[in-house]
């Protein structure tokens, strides 16, 4: 059963060959087998999960019609809130904390018969890139438990790379879905800004966060991305106007597409062998019949220095609403009402955060708020404008998600410029709210993962999820497992 | 950029933090490093280009202005660290 795809598990369900509940248990099983090892999960709502599979077999046996991925277990980001589910954010300001209402992504789950079976370890807030920065401790690489599993949707990555749960939710500000995929083998789509509701998302930067699917295949993550997207009452940004169909028939070529290349993304700080695995892909595209032409990416040395100042910006607006009184951790020794905003905060909030708010409230001080936060608004435009013009171009543009693979846990922690820089090819994407793939495309010389991104146009998923099933039906890299994950098909290296 | 320990004590009382030594530290260290590397905007040419906060120009879905029951009060309390009947707990600010 662990070796079937969501969309195969569902069918199983649905024919009657097992039941919800023996899925659910299934999984849970697997991830008390593997001792949660990778530490990917935070939180294993079993009681939960089970009741809750009880009630969509009772649906699916009722005759009702559920989604295609009714009655599979899924697992969620820790920064996705489920009404009286904890919901921490991987910080000590909210242990223990309970939303009292679920995100609007949660709720169209659970329309579609899907089961939560927990909540997944991830970067406190969303910051960093490693899930290294949480109070729990950081997330492990399946393929490698000495390095990391990427971030911030570190966890998420993890569980599906070991095979503990078959999809999950992250969420991707400036990479944190593409490039934990990237680092675990793992298949994710950052969707268009404004196709998923972020009601229930508890905000890093709210003019970047995005909600996406993260899964073993574009066929399962295309599934997921259609019960979760579409417009929402709650959410004023998400303009998307019908949920996506991927209804589209698969097709075996890209006859006709044109796919663009960053020959600029290949020189200097890319590690060799993660050049030569995307530049293999390129091949197998052009293969498959898409006119593969090479460009320059313009503004490649501003995005990261643009997009920092602008999420931290955000943030530190954001994180303010963290105040001791209406939720979260509030300090024991906070006497006046100052002491609770300031020592609350204080002992609430993890290193890396209280970096992030500090830039942020540096850029939008005055006397240097026009020198870096209006310089960055003004690269963000310039940017959208570069992507405006590729789009005239191209149809879809294919890059590398980062310039390494997995490094080893401790590495690179101590070191922010050199952890912010390894966002180079991903943050872009959000500062123009363009939607992006990722997907397995080799190994290193390691053995560690390697994963490429196809970049579209805004509400260009369904063509983007049709490359990437192209791209899926050619090569098997996204079958390949980890050693020591408990399914027992596939390719095990 | 020079960060001192004044700009340091500035940026704490912007953020509503209070460091520890050691934090103010690594910190100071780090926030000169990252506002280096941000510094290379000053070389890029943004003359006459309009600031963008948000990527698309049409922004707003707008729902029906239809009164709609909100959450529950006792709900919005529930995870508040103190809270007295209707209200959340806070020191006396005025004596």
């Amino acid at each position: 059963m662990l070796d079937m795809s969501a969309l195969e598990l569902s069918a199983a369900i649905k024919a009657g060959k097992l039941s919800a509940a023996e899925a659910a248990g299934a999984y849970i099983d697997a991830i008390e087998k593997t001792g949660n090892r990778h530490n990917a999960f935070l939180a294993v709502a079993k009681d939960k999960a089970l009741a809750r599979a009880g009630e969509v077999q009772a649906r699916i046996d009722g005759g009702e019609a559920l989604s295609p991925l009714a009655g599979v277990p899924i697992a969620l980001k820790d920064n996705i809130s489920v009404c009286d589910m904890e919901t921490t954010c991987a910080s000590e300001m909210l242990r223990g904390y309970k939303p009292v209402y679920s995100a609007t992504a949660v709720e169209r789950l659970e329309a579609a018969g899907m089961v939560i079976v927990g909540k997944l370890n991830m970067d406190e807030f969303a910051m960093g890139g490693s899930s290294e920065t949480g109070v729990f401790g950081p997330a492990r690489n399946p393929w490698d438990v000495s390095r990391v599993a990427g971030g911030s949707s570190g966890g998420s990555a993890a569980a599906v790379a070991a095979g503990e749960i078959p999809l999950a939710l992250g969420s991707d500000t400036g990479g944190s879905i593409r490039q934990p995929c990237s680092f675990c083998g793992v298949t994710g789509i950052k969707p268009t800004y404004g196709a998923v509701s972020r009601y229930g998302l508890i905000a890093y930067a709210s003019s970047l966060d995005q909600i996406g699917p993260i899964g073993r295949d574009m066929d399962d993550c295309a599934a997921l991305l259609s019960v979760i997207s579409g417009p929402d009452d709650k959410d004023s940004t998400c303009v998307i106007e019908n949920p996506f169909g991927f209804d589209r028939p698969v097709s075996e070529r890209l006859d006709g597409v044109n796919v663009g290349l960053p020959r600029n993304y290949f020189d200097g700080g890319i590690d060799r062998d993660v050049k030569r695995a995307v530049l293999a892909a390129a091949e197998e595209l052009a293969a498959a019949g898409a006119a593969v032409e090479e460009f320059e990416m313009p503004l490649t040395e501003y995005v990261v220095p643009a997009y920092y100042i602008i999420a931290c910006a955000e943030a530190s607006s954001n994180l303010s609403r963290y105040d001791g009184l209406k939720y979260g951790y509030r300090s024991a020794d906070a006497k006046t009402l100052n002491d609770v905003y300031r020592l609350s905060r204080s002992e609430g909030f993890g290193l890396e955060v209280k970096r992030r708010i500090m830039l942020g409230s540096f850029v939008l001080s005055s006397g240097y708020y026009d020198a870096y936060y209006k310089k960055a608004l003004k690269t963000r435009a310039l940017m959208k404008a570069a992507y405006d013009g590729l789009f005239k171009r191209f149809d879809i543009l294919l890059a590398p998600v980062a310039p390494t693979s997995a490094y080893t846990i401790g590495e690179n922690i101590d070191d922010p410029v050199k952890m912010y820089m390894g966002d180079i090819y991903t943050v872009s994407v959000n500062l123009a709210g363009l939607p992006a793939a990722a997907l397995p495309c080799g190994f290193d010389g390691r053995g560690l993962p390697v994963g490429l991104q196809l970049i579209g146009q805004a509400f260009s998923e369904e063509k983007l999820a049709g490359a990437a099933r192209v791209y899926q039906r050619r090569t098997d890299w996204h079958t390949r497992k980890p050693a020591g994950s408990p399914p027992t098909g596939g390719k095990t290296v | 950029m020079r960060i001192d320990g004044a700009l340091i004590a500035y940026l704490e009382d912007l953020s509503c933090l209070t460091l520890s030594e050691e934090e103010k530290t690594r910190l100071t260290g780090d926030l000169e490093k990252i506002l280096g590397n941000m510094a290379r905007l000053d070389g890029l040419d943004t003359e006459n280009i309009p600031e963008r906060s948000h990527p698309f120009d049409h922004v707003n879905a707008f729902r029906e202005d239809e009164v709609r029951p909100s959450l529950d009060r006792a709900l919005i309390l529930k995870n508040a660290p103190g809270s007295g009947g209707e209200m959340f707990a806070a020191p006396k600010t005025v004596q």
